[in-house]
């Protein structure tokens, strides 16, 4: 039987290293964004005093991407902040299999309205704002 | 201050705020917001958005390492996750719509609050309840591994539960923090989960929750990359640092000084919030 090589504690050790190495890839990014930044920026004066809000290039996934690709430093900042927020998303998404495997279609449900609201939020919660 | 010393100072506060935050258990989002705005001047909604993407990161670093010692639930946490990420979604759509006054009154009150609440002790009692019928079909009741073997849990009132995640969650996607205190307070409080495993699973809970709402603020533009480096990267630094020295450092203290800290900003807000000077 296969199903019972997926225990709960596998899965949760897998889940254990994805979020690792999530956080530790966007730690990373953000680290070499931020120095890019910093020495292209680092003798300007910060004004967060007042809100303007982002521009899209670093609000929306594709403007990050094109951004981050350019090289530009706040855009790759912003594409580790992307994968931080996406790193949850993808445990989310890794629990659904692990459901399924051990046959729990019960908690493949609920996991799966979880990840139709996370989805939501990233992809189309702008079209409503 | 240009910016490379704006980004070193702010480094250090999330720092700071990070292994405070976990030494004593209270999460390091509740002081940044507070931290950012009243000493930084930043505008909150900056301010939110940057706590938000650290919060995530100190969850998912510290999640990995709870998950593995077996006292966290993936089902009760996922099962409560349907509450947390509405509760998200909903809280971050209502930051557009109310002032930022109004968040900064709010935003006081859960200060004071959770530094009144890590103040009172903790009842034990109803421990031993029978299983309810409810968290049986749903497989929530569970066990973790205990000084005299492993002990068996069985969860209660799961509706006030749930409700109290939904009102969580919005409060993280509305202020930005990971609302842990709220999340405990459901679990332990209401659904008799053991204090153990409603701490680490609340742990696993926040960086989903956080997520919820990140999304909508991203999409807003109110996640700025040169405040949210520096905060997300000294947040990190710090709670790492506090969970390696965790074992060996004196957090009783530590407790009575950072609650005390948090009722004072929680003071600040309140102030800053009714005079209009936020």
């Amino acid at each position: 039987m296969t199903r019972a090589n997926w225990t709960d504690e596998k899965v949760e050790t897998i889940i254990g290293n994805l979020l690792i190495v999530g956080v530790v890839l966007s730690a990373a990014i953000v680290l070499v964004g931020g120095i890019i930044y910093l020495i292209h920026f680092g003798y300007a004066t910060p004004a967060y005093s007042v809100f303007r809000g982002e521009p899209d290039t670093l609000k929306s996934i594709r403007g990050i991407l094109r951004y981050a690709f350019a090289l530009h430093g706040r855009g790759i900042i912003q594409l580790g902040l992307l994968i931080l927020i996406a790193t949850p998303v993808a445990r989310v998404a890794f629990s659904i299999v692990g459901f399924a495997a051990e046959g729990d279609r019960m908690y493949v449900v609920f996991t799966s309205i979880v990840l139709l609201i996370l989805l939501y939020s990233l992809f189309w919660s702008s079209s409503i704002a | 201050m240009n910016v490379l010393e704006f980004a070193a100072l702010v480094g250090i506060g999330s720092f700071l705020a990070g292994l405070l935050g976990s030494l004593t258990g209270l999460g390091g989002g509740v002081v940044l917001v507070p931290l950012l705005t009243i000493f930084f001047k930043v505008d909150i909604r900056y301010a939110i958005g940057a706590s938000l993407v650290s919060v995530i990161a100190t969850s998912s670093g510290a999640a990995a390492a709870y998950v593995k010692e077996g006292f966290s639930n993936i089902r009760i946490g996922m099962f409560l996750e349907i509450a947390t990420t509405m509760g998200a979604v909903c809280g971050a759509f209502l930051a557009a719509k109310v002032s930022t006054a109004a968040i900064a009154v709010i935003f006081g009150v859960v200060l004071v609050y959770s530094a009144y609440l890590s103040r009172k002790p903790r009842s034990q009692a109803d421990r031993d309840a029978p299983p309810d019928p409810l968290a049986t079909h749903l497989r929530l009741n569970g066990s973790f591994p205990d000084a005299g073997g492993v002990r068996h849990y069985n969860v209660q009132h799961v509706p006030a539960g749930f409700g109290l995640m939904f009102g969580a969650g919005a409060l993280s996607g509305l202020l930005g923090i990971g609302s842990g205190a709220v999340k405990v307070l459901a679990m332990d409080q209401a659904m008799k989960i053991p204090f153990k495993v409603s701490t680490t699973t609340s742990n696993f809970m926040i960086g989903v929750t956080a997520a919820a709402s990140a999304g909508v603020y991203l999409k807003r533009g109110y996640i700025d990359p040169g405040l949210a480096m520096p905060v997300m990267l000294g947040v990190l630094a710090g709670s790492m640092w506090g969970t390696r020295i965790l074992v060996k450092a004196e957090t009783r203290w530590l407790r009575i000084v950072f609650s005390v800290v948090i009722a004072l900003l929680g003071v600040q807000m309140l102030l800053k919030g009714f005079f209009g000077t936020i």
